[in-house]
């Protein structure tokens, strides 16, 4: 054991080595745009400079006179196929080739196809529009954005919270807080970039394409190029980095589809890094107003939290954060609003805790600025209003380690030491700062399907069409198999990240390892109820074990009394030489077509807020210093601790490394991170990785993690809480109050950087 | 990218033969048909973003002569060979010991990887990262002359606070012309018109109404050394580079400043300003501020005043004076606490 794998607590699994750690390190992983292709031809996009209008005309005469130019796609080109849709697995419902009108900045005007990526990124360059531009507008405060209430906008965000009477409690508390907080825009930006290879054999579709929604996207595909869904194949073993962004399929996947048809050739078209800005998903910019009354005895009275999000012109993009941070504490009243502000711009997307990482920042900083009013330990202060069941509905937790989390976190960190004055703690020309805030992230579950396949002579697959975006899902749906099938890790092979596999939910919202384990747990179990009947029926190795409990260990049927058999012979007794089993795993709650719904693409999702018998978190508590130096003030973090409790942790290296990314990428977001956007162009300007910060490095010094355990049976029947998505909740809120208690000044917009502490 | 013809010149004349021109007094050499190259980290970035478009490339790193990639360091001066990479100065442990600013100029540039392949000459000519000179569907005098500067209202955080004009306000954004512009370094130049000696001062120009007139160099002339004198203050210098990250970042604010000391009080200061100005900015007012005083906090803070007097801020670059006085005031305490 050592840092990178640390020793299992209760309730919690082996830090098994990731099996494609060594693919991984050595290259040898090969992601959709290295497969390589015979004959393949190169794509590139040509994108909008304009924001909002129509394109009058397109001139491709010097772009199709660049030698090597196969074919250019552009409008009226993609009227066989149907438009996107916005939605479950659709991006937007922009057909950038379908309509001239412009809807935002660096929309797809055409793609070009040559025989080399150079010829075609030189024929796209040359690609003239023009224009009848009308002047967008580009975020909240601009000239001709349209607002509108974002509860039942979508199907994602049905109502918003509320509880008790909240102006009642408001005029009636004695200590108040009533602030503004927002967060930027931000672009995932994977070091994969994003791309699409289209491969037609007859009328059989693959597309090579990093996704975290295989089946989604087959059938989205098939219904915009009006296929049979199984004629089109969505191939996608690796990703360099999802994080949402490889969620939503965006328009160029049918356009890629279609060149690959009409040039009678494979097509690839990889995304330059500045294209992406205005062709994938984003974060969108929120703002936040949140009011909260309390009483002199710390105890909150009243909690109203109002939020606006930028989306597009024709979408309904929504995160809708209310539903967890009205459900955080034991508020009293509580009211909550969510607007949406259509504006000028691409849809935004699914980023890494999409709805908790804007929305609890400005839950945990008003938390801080509530703590200081009321000159109590902010640790002490959640203490204090620690729920036994939620606000809203009144329900209970399922499970809720939140304390255990601050007393573990806080104990490692040192917090008794913290002198509370603000501004006190100084090291020579360097203030010092410490704060904490909470982490937090629904769990859920969604159906999925697995196949397992165990042999006479012990060797293991499972098949999964989930998606090995990084989390480490293929290892630990292995380990799943290793441990129910008694099997060693280095006989189990794992297949994801294909659509004709098994069908598996979008990895997205932490579900993954949930549905996933539970799914090949079941199949599993099948296969053990077959063994075991074997194994203990009459003429059998272990005829006569009667009704004792049977196990599977090191390639054994086991009983409790010490008995075994070989599996070889009890696969020699069923006279067969493999078994195979097929499982449908749909979560408690799921409507009876829930699993129909999967095999069309569709995931039902369960959890979080949304079941009858209890609530579903996850929960954490994260406590960082930071240091500003007293002339220049640049702000540095030495060190972060964070304690997360998630039900059982399948596997303790893989869990560390995604609680300790999210944290990184929490101290990123709270000092680096930001698209800028040109206000009068409803342009984005930073689209390359100098320009759009986030840590390097040397930014990122002690990270520590702890694992918390805790036992949940509710949630599902791996007992398991998504965690890929908790780390980074509540860390930009910890630096925030950091740099507050360092410097007293109080930044509620984020990113927080030098500008905001000079002068 | 465009297509372009590439060759490997095999010595200094016979690549200024391979630019000669007869109007390349008159064409800037980021504007020529014919440019050099040198690691190519600037210039190829360029290309691909079709802000660079030259028909022909000549390849520096083929040229024979062994001076363009020696450092040589006497009792008085140490001289750079232009194809020197920044790593390799970076990490001379005589450069650092005899004059630090130099060292650390280039240490805290850009990362490890485009250290070990800029070059030296290409580092001091490296053009600015304005975002919007960069994106060629913008308006930029500097890319397109006459046509606007999309900067000047935009997202100007990064701009320029001093050595502005109405036309251009983008950043020098280099760190190591910082140092030597700060320690009088001299260029050398060679060309089809014969050798030339430059002060390092002069090779930038402001933008004035030219912004794409960025340097003194004629399109057939080309950088062969860079030589800084040792002086009394050389091993009394640093390099401060505030930015928003610790690494891998360009300087919001840095100071290059070396220090002759008579025991508590001044004699003579050196100081350039990078990261707030439009070219490598050496701060005169803030050094005769200096002159003769005993160096404390308020002497320091006197003499930001006088090196911020002229700036000119944008709608959100302000932050960029404050920051700026204070990474001087900063750099001068802890060039004063060095060891002479
Ligand atoms: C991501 C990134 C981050 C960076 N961060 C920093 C930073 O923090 N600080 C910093 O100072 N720099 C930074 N840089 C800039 C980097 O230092 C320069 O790109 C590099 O020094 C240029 O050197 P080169 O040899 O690659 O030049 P090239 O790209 O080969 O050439 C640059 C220019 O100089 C001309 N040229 C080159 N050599 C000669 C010569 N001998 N005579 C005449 N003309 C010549 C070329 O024609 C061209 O116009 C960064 C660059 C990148 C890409
Ligand atoms: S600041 Fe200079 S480089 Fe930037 S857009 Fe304006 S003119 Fe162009």
């Amino acid at each position: 054991m050592n840092q990178a794998a640390p020793a299992p607590r209760e309730n919690q699994g082996d830090p098994v080595v990731r099996i494609d750690a060594r693919l991984k390190v050595t290259g040898q992983a090969g992601y959709p745009a290295d497969i390589v292709t015979a004959n393949v031809a190169y794509g590139a996009l040509a994108t909008s400079s304009i924001a909002r209008g129509k394109v009058s005309g397109l001139h491709t005469k010097d772009a199709r006179a660049v030698p090597g130019v196969l074919d250019i796609v552009t409008y009226d080109d993609m009227d066989k196929t149907d438009t996107p849709k916005f939605g479950n697995t659709g991006a937007s419902s922009i057909g950038p080739l379908h309509d001239k009108t412009v809807f935002h900045d660096g929309q797809i005007i055409a793609l070009v196809v040559a025989e080399t990526f150079e010829a075609a990124e030189e024929a796209a360059m040359l690609i003239r529009a023009d224009y009848e531009d009308e002047r967008p507008a580009a975020s909240f405060d601009s000239k001709g954005v349209k607002m509108e209430p974002a509860a039942g906008k979508n199907p994602m965000f049905k109502e918003d919270a509320k509880a008790g009477d909240f102006d009642a409690a408001w005029a009636d508390a004695t200590v108040k807080i009533d602030e503004k907080y927002s967060t930027p825009t931000q672009h995932h930006n994977p070091i994969e970039l994003f791309s699409t290879t289209a491969i037609w054999q007859g009328d059989q579709l693959t597309i090579h394409e990093p996704s975290q929604n295989v089946t989604g996207w087959k059938v989205e595909l098939a219904r915009q190029l009006k296929l049979d869904p199984a004629n089109v194949r969505i191939v996608s073993p690796y990703i360099g980095g999802a994080f949402g962004s490889k969620g939503p399929m965006t328009a160029r996947t049918a356009i890629v589809a279609v060149a690959a048809r009409r040039i009678g050739r494979p097509v690839r078209c990889v995304v330059n890094r500045m294209q992406a800005f205005g062709t994938q998903t984003y974060r969108a910019e929120t703002r936040h107003r949140i009011r909260m009354g309390a009483g002199k005895d710390g105890r909150i009275t009243a909690f109203g939290h109002e939020a606006w999000e930028v989306t597009s012109r024709p979408d309904p993009y929504v995160v809708g954060g209310t539903s967890a941070t009205a459900r955080m504490y034991n508020y009293g009243a509580v009211l909550t609003h969510v607007s949406l502000v259509h504006a000028d711009r691409n849809t935004p997307g699914y980023m890494r805790s999409p709805p908790e990482t804007p929305y609890v920042y400005a839950l945990e900083n008003a938390m801080d600025e509530m703590a200081v009013a009321l000159g109590m330990d902010p640790v002490e202060f959640r203490r204090i209003n620690e729920p036994e069941k939620e606000p809203i509905g009144g329900k209970p937790f399922s499970s809720r380690s939140l304390i255990k989390c601050y007393d573990q976190a806080s104990e490692a960190f040192g917090w008794s030491k913290r002198d509370p004055k603000v501004g006190s703690m100084r090291d020579g020309d360097w203030l010092v700062g410490m704060g904490c805030a909470t982490a937090i992230y629904p769990t859920a579950a969604a159906p999925c399907a697995a196949r397992v396949r165990l042999t006479a002579d012990g060797e293991v697959r499972v098949q999964c069409g989930s998606h090995e975006i990084g989390t480490g899902v293929r290892t630990i749906a292995g380990q799943m198999a290793a441990e129910r099938l008694g099997i060693g890790m280095d006989k189990i092979s794992v297949e994801m990240g294909d659509s004709a596999l098994p069908p598996a939910p979008v990895s997205g919202g932490s579900i993954s390892t949930a549905s996933v384990c539970s799914a090949v747990m079941k199949a599993c179990d099948a296969i053990r109820g077959k063994l075991f009947a074997a194994a203990a029926g009459r003429g059998a190795p272990l005829a006569g074990s009667g009704n004792a409990k049977l196990d599977l260990k090191d390639e054994e049927v086991v009983t409790e009394t010490g008995k075994s058999a070989k599996l070889a012979d009890v696969f020699k007794a069923m006279q067969v030489g493999a078994i195979e089993e097929y499982a449908e795993f749909a979560p408690k709650g799921s409507s009876p077509e829930a699993l129909s719904k999967l095999y069309a693409g569709q995931s039902e999702f369960h959890g979080g807020e949304n079941d009858e018998d209890s609530v579903k978190y996850a929960f954490g508590a994260e406590f960082v210093e930071v240091r500003i130096n007293s002339y220049t003030r640049e702000i540095r973090v030495p060190r972060i601790v964070g304690a997360f409790a998630a039900g059982r942790i399948m596997n303790t290296r893989t869990a560390r490394s995604q609680l300790m990314g999210g944290m990184i990428w929490g101290i990123g977001q709270a000092l680096h991170e930001a698209t800028e956007i040109d206000q009068r162009h409803a342009r984005y300007v930073n689209r390359d990785l100098q320009d759009y910060l986030v840590p390097v490095n040397a930014d990122i010094k002690q990270v520590d993690v702890i694992l918390v355990p805790e036992i949940d049976h509710q949630v599902n029947p791996a007992g398991v809480k998504g965690l890929g998505e908790l780390g980074n909740v509540g860390t930009a809120a910890a630096v925030a109050s950091a740099v507050y208690h360092a410097t007293g000044k109080r930044i509620r917009d984020l990113p927080i950087r030098i500008d905001d502490l000079i002068g | 990218m465009r297509p372009f013809v590439y060759e490997r010149p095999t010595s200094v004349s016979a690549a200024i033969a391979m630019a000669s021109r007869v109007d390349a007094v008159r064409v800037p050499p980021t504007g020529a048909d014919t440019q050099f190259i040198a690691g190519g980290t600037n210039l190829a970035d360029y290309m691909k973003l079709g802000v660079a478009q030259p028909d022909r490339l000549l390849d520096l790193n083929t040229l024979a002569e062994p001076a363009l990639r020696q450092i040589r360091i006497n009792d008085d001066t140490i001289r750079f060979g232009a194809l020197v990479r920044m790593g390799e100065a970076a990490d001379n442990v005589d450069v650092r010991r005899r004059c630090p600013a130099l060292a650390d100029s280039l240490k805290f540039a850009a990362s490890g990887q485009l250290r070990n392949m800029a070059s030296l000459g290409g580092n001091v000519l490296q053009r600015t990262r304005c975002e919007y000179f960069r994106e060629i569907s913008w308006p930029c005098n500097k890319r397109e002359p006459g046509s606007g500067c999309a900067a000047m209202e935009g997202s100007n955080r990064q701009h320029a606070v001093l050595g502005t004009s109405d036309a251009c306000i983008a950043t020098y954004h280099g760190d190591f012309a910082q140092a030597l512009v700060a320690l009088d370094a001299t260029v050398e130049i060679e060309g089809p018109r014969g050798r030339r000696t430059l002060a390092f001062a002069k090779l930038h120009k402001r933008p004035g109404d030219t912004p794409d007139i960025e340097t003194d160099l004629a399109a057939d002339e080309l950088i062969t050394a860079i030589e800084v004198r040792l002086e009394r203050w050389s091993s009394r210098s640093r390099y401060l580079k505030i930015r928003d990250r610790e690494s891998y970042a360009f300087a919001l604010a840095s100071a290059a400043v070396a220090l002759d000391m008579d025991g508590e009080t001044v004699r003579s200061a050196r100081i350039a300003l990078g990261g707030v100005a439009t070219v490598p900015w050496r701060a005169r007012e803030a050094e005769d501020a200096l002159q003769g005083k005993v160096l404390d906090e308020a002497a320091a803070q006197e003499a930001a005043e006088a090196a911020f007097a002229d700036a000119r801020p944008r709608e959100h670059n302000a932050f960029k004076i404050p920051l700026g006085k204070r990474t001087l005031v900063r750099a001068l305490l802890e060039t004063r606490d060095m060891k002479g």
